[in-house]
């Protein structure tokens, strides 16, 4: 008989290591589902992780990689924060799509000036309100009425989307769409555009945004007083309220942050690589980010880490859809069991695995 | 003539420590026989073996004249051995009867039940309703129905782990005279304490473990209780001494406090008015359950009241939240140390921060310094004799006295002006007890306040200077410690609950 038995204390060698062996049952288990629909498996993993970063194509895959990566990575730090402090927010993806309608309506209203000087930091400054807004509402409903955040997030996602719909078909279109769906492209305005600061690279400021959140969030948790009282009140929130922290300030806190960090990434992304408003906008980064998150241990540079190798399963995702033929959803669930071999694995970093019966105690 | 009950070099080991090491010792028919011995000591370990629930590594047992291999509780029933718990196992919402029905073999109809209940509990002078709700009964009512749960069974050996540690001193007489009374009758008791007192007015015969090994015999009777502490502890215990000096002006004032429980299972507060002076230990007694965490809560700032209920230096504090009491000087440290007074992942170091960045200058510019939290950290270690390979370790990977130490020390080494503790040696040795109760004391010396609350009457009559007791949520109004007796205590900490006795 197999039991579980409480470690006295989480192994540390297993908190490394399960992101490593979840990457490689991942590669098993998949490569399995790919033999199963047909295609060779060893080639399905070499098209997914080795074929963007060093084959053929590679230099137009690699800056690919940055630019899936940043919104992942800049979401993915914000959610961490409130993990950490057992506060779920699952509606990353509706504060995504609020950033970009925000951010978008003011590049918009300015059009056709150029100002980019003012124009810019204005949509930056509109991304992330949008999205703190959109994540206020689980915020002051948990706060105020104790309602779960979990649902009120993930269900306002859907709102998001209906808005979006909206916003494309209606206030946002381009007058001179010829009747199409979508906004202006906010790359081809001057004043808005985000484009590569150094081509080929894929780095945009969205990019950069990213690496700071990386920084800034390192500081938070492992320095500053915030950061402390968020890991305290995820650890034991009974000892956090003895501490002092009052827990309702730190859901809006965590909420707010990274509604704000999401918003920000659903800018950078409608004013750089998307370009434009339209009724297909998001792509699952919202959710993607969450697997980013728990893949990255919730540790700033574990995320980092954890960003870019997400962003080559959806590269390399893409190349085996085109060139293996293998569908869309069968990409998707090989992300899906990243994370759930993870979470599976995790319990080995506080449980030992004891063969065996044991005398009753 | 040949002892009912007999046990002989038995011996359990778990991982890293020797629980039983080579014990034996017997009962004889009609014998009250005390097992002594502190936290630690290995006095569960032993029962648990005896009922069946632990097997011994080696050693024999021998009752009544046969080998005794307990596979189960189960066993040790039919073979004639009941226990009652330190920790009641009753459903609040079944009644009298229905709890002693889930206990037994196979019960009888519920009606016949109910009448043998009345019949053995008014035989034996602990007068019970088997039609209560067991949810509507007082601590000690709650152990009555323990008690005839196991006389229901007629055993031929009653053990007994600490029961009084939950009644007041007028239950405690009570339940002596039913015990005195089945020994009478023939039925062999093992009754597990640490109070020497008690042993010396109830038991026969005693044996004294310490660290896992029988260190001594006794009759209690016939030694003193200080001759019995030094066997149990091992060496001379050193008693705290108060170095004698006036009580100051009024440091801490509750004034008209009523309060509803946060918890569902709480207690109110009900209008309760204290002042507590400068240089005084103001002790607070009472069964647990009566309000002793909603008071700490109330005063720590995890609950916050109107500004005028709690007033600090005649400043009303009650709207404010603990980082600004402790700024104030009003420290607290409350009972339950893993998930309340620490976090039980986090390691040593981030525990002292976690009440003592503010006092201790940890933080700038709201940065946190770790070293200075690792200085704070190995300092109480130093101070306090806390075992622990280091500042990094998890606190949940401390004994639970080595973590009482700690969270203690946290709070008596940041110099509060007023100190409030909850169960400040729960669970600790007595040498360590006696350490953290000489430390209260020399804070009081330097003028702070000292508020104490604990279930152990011993305690609070050894260092409080004044008394009072929680009893439903109700604070009696304070007595001078040396003016008081027992009886007296007794009343304020709500007597006999309203039980009668049966007793002639």
């Amino acid at each position: 008989m197999v039991r579980l038995e409480k470690r006295a204390a989480p192994s540390r060698v297993w908190a490394y290591l399960t992101p490593v062996v979840a990457v490689l049952l991942t590669m098993v288990a998949g490569g399995l589902m790919f033999a199963a629909l047909g295609a060779d498996p060893l080639v399905s993993i070499r098209t997914i992780f080795w074929d963007p970063l060093f084959g053929e194509f590679a230099f137009y895959y690699r800056g690919q990689l940055l630019v899936k990566a940043g919104p992942l990575i800049l979401i993915a730090i914000g959610l961490a924060l409130g993990f950490k402090a057992g506060i779920w927010n699952i509606g990353a993806e509706g504060q995504y799509i609020m950033g970009a309608i925000f951010g978008a309506a003011v590049a918009l209203a300015f059009y056709p000036l150029a100002a980019r000087w003012l124009i810019f930091p204005l949509m930056v400054i509109a991304g992330a309100f949008g999205g703190f807004l959109w994540a206020m509402i689980p915020g002051i409903l948990r706060t105020r009425f104790n309602t779960n955040e979990i649902l009120v997030s993930l269900l306002l996602v859907y709102v998001a989307e209906q808005i979006l719909a909206w916003m494309a078909l209606g206030p946002l279109r381009n007058p001179d769409g010829a009747g199409f769906p979508g906004s202006r492209n906010l790359r081809q305005y001057e004043s808005s555009a985000n484009s590569e600061l150094i081509a080929g690279w894929g780095l945009h400021w969205g990019v950069v945004a990213a690496l700071i959140a990386v920084i800034f969030a390192y500081v938070l948790l492992s320095k500053h007083l915030m950061g402390f009282h968020i890991r305290l009140t995820g650890e034991s929130p009974r000892a956090a309220r003895f501490a002092g922290v009052n827990p309702n300030r730190l859901i809006l806190f965590c909420l707010g942050m990274s509604g704000a960090l999401a918003g920000l990434a659903g800018l950078f992304e409608v004013a750089g690589p998307s370009g434009q408003i339209s009724i297909d906008f998001n792509v699952g980064y919202g959710f993607t980010a969450i697997i980013v998150a728990f893949l990255g241990r919730l540790h700033p540079i574990g995320i980092l880490l954890a960003g870019l190798l997400m962003a080559l399963t959806y590269i390399g995702g893409e190349a085996a859809q085109a060139s293996l033929g293998l569908p869309a959803a069968a990409i998707q669930a090989f992300q899906g069991m990243l994370l759930f071999f993870l979470l599976a694995l995790d319990v080995l970093t506080n449980f030992r695995l004891r063969i065996g019966r044991e005398a009753r105690v | 003539m040949t002892p009912l009950f007999q046990i002989e070099g038995l011996t359990k080991a778990y991982p890293g420590v020797v629980a039983n090491d080579d014990v034996s010792f017997s009962i004889g028919k009609g014998e009250v026989h005390a097992l002594l011995g502190e936290n630690g000591a290995g006095k569960s370990t032993l029962v648990k073996m005896i009922y069946g629930l632990v097997r011994p590594d080696s050693g024999t047992m021998r009752f009544e004249d046969a080998s005794y291999t307990p596979a189960s509780p189960h066993e040790a029933r039919q073979a004639g051995i009941a226990m009652v718990f330190q920790h009641f196992s009753l459903f609040d919402a079944l009644d009298v009867a229905e709890n002693v029905a889930l206990g037994m073999e196979d019960p009888p109809p519920k009606k016949t039940l109910a009448a043998r209940i009345r019949e053995v509990s008014e035989a034996y002078g602990l007068p019970l309703n088997p039609a209560r709700l067991v949810g509507d009964l007082s601590a000690g009512e709650r152990q009555r129905v323990e008690i005839v749960r196991c006389l229901l069974q007629d055993p031929k050996l009653l053990i007994m782990d600490e029961p009084t540690s939950v009644l007041t001193p007028q239950e405690v007489k009570i339940l002596f005279e039913t015990l005195r009374k089945l020994q009478s009758e023939g039925t062999s008791i093992l009754y597990i304490s640490h109070k020497l007192e008690e042993i010396r007015s109830l038991c026969d015969h005693a044996t004294i473990l310490r660290l896992g090994k029988v260190v001594g015999e006794a009759k209690p009777r016939d030694v003193s209780a200080r001759d019995l502490a030094a066997m149990m502890v091992g060496a001379e215990l050193k008693v705290p001494q108060a170095q004698p000096h006036e009580s100051g002006a009024v440091a801490l004032a509750l004034k008209h406090l009523s309060v509803a429980s946060a918890s569902a299972f709480g207690t109110p507060l009900r209008d309760v008015s204290l002042e507590l002076r400068k240089g005084e230990v103001l002790g607070i007694g009472g069964v647990a359950g009566n309000g002793q965490d909603e008071l700490l809560a109330v005063l720590s700032g995890e609950q916050r009241t109107t500004p005028a209920a709690v007033e600090l230096d005649g400043t009303p504090i009650g709207a404010l939240g603990p980082v600004e009491r402790r700024a104030m000087g009003l420290l607290a440290a409350p009972e339950e140390r893993l998930g309340h007074a620490a976090a039980p992942d986090m390691s040593l170091y981030e525990n002292a921060a976690l009440s003592g960045w503010l006092r201790k200058g940890m933080v700038r510019g709201k940065l946190i310094d770790w070293k200075k939290a690792r200085g704070f950290a190995s300092e109480i270690i130093n101070v306090f004799d806390v075992r622990t390979p280091g500042t990094g370790t998890a606190a949940r990977a401390l004994s639970g006295g080595n973590l009482q130490k700690f969270v203690i020390g946290r709070e008596i080494l940041q110099d509060p002006d007023v100190l409030v503790v909850n169960q400040p040696t729960w669970g600790v040795d007595a040498a360590a007890a006696s350490a953290i109760r000489q430390a209260l004391l020399d804070l009081t010396a330097k003028g702070a306040a000292v508020l104490v609350i604990s279930q152990d009457l011993d305690e609070l009559m050894e260092i409080s200077t004044r008394f009072a007791a929680l009893n439903e949520g109700r604070l009696s109004a304070p007595q001078p410690t040396r003016d008081l007796t027992i009886e007296a205590i007794g009343l304020m900490m709500g007597g006999a609950h309203g039980m009668e006795t049966a007793h002639g």
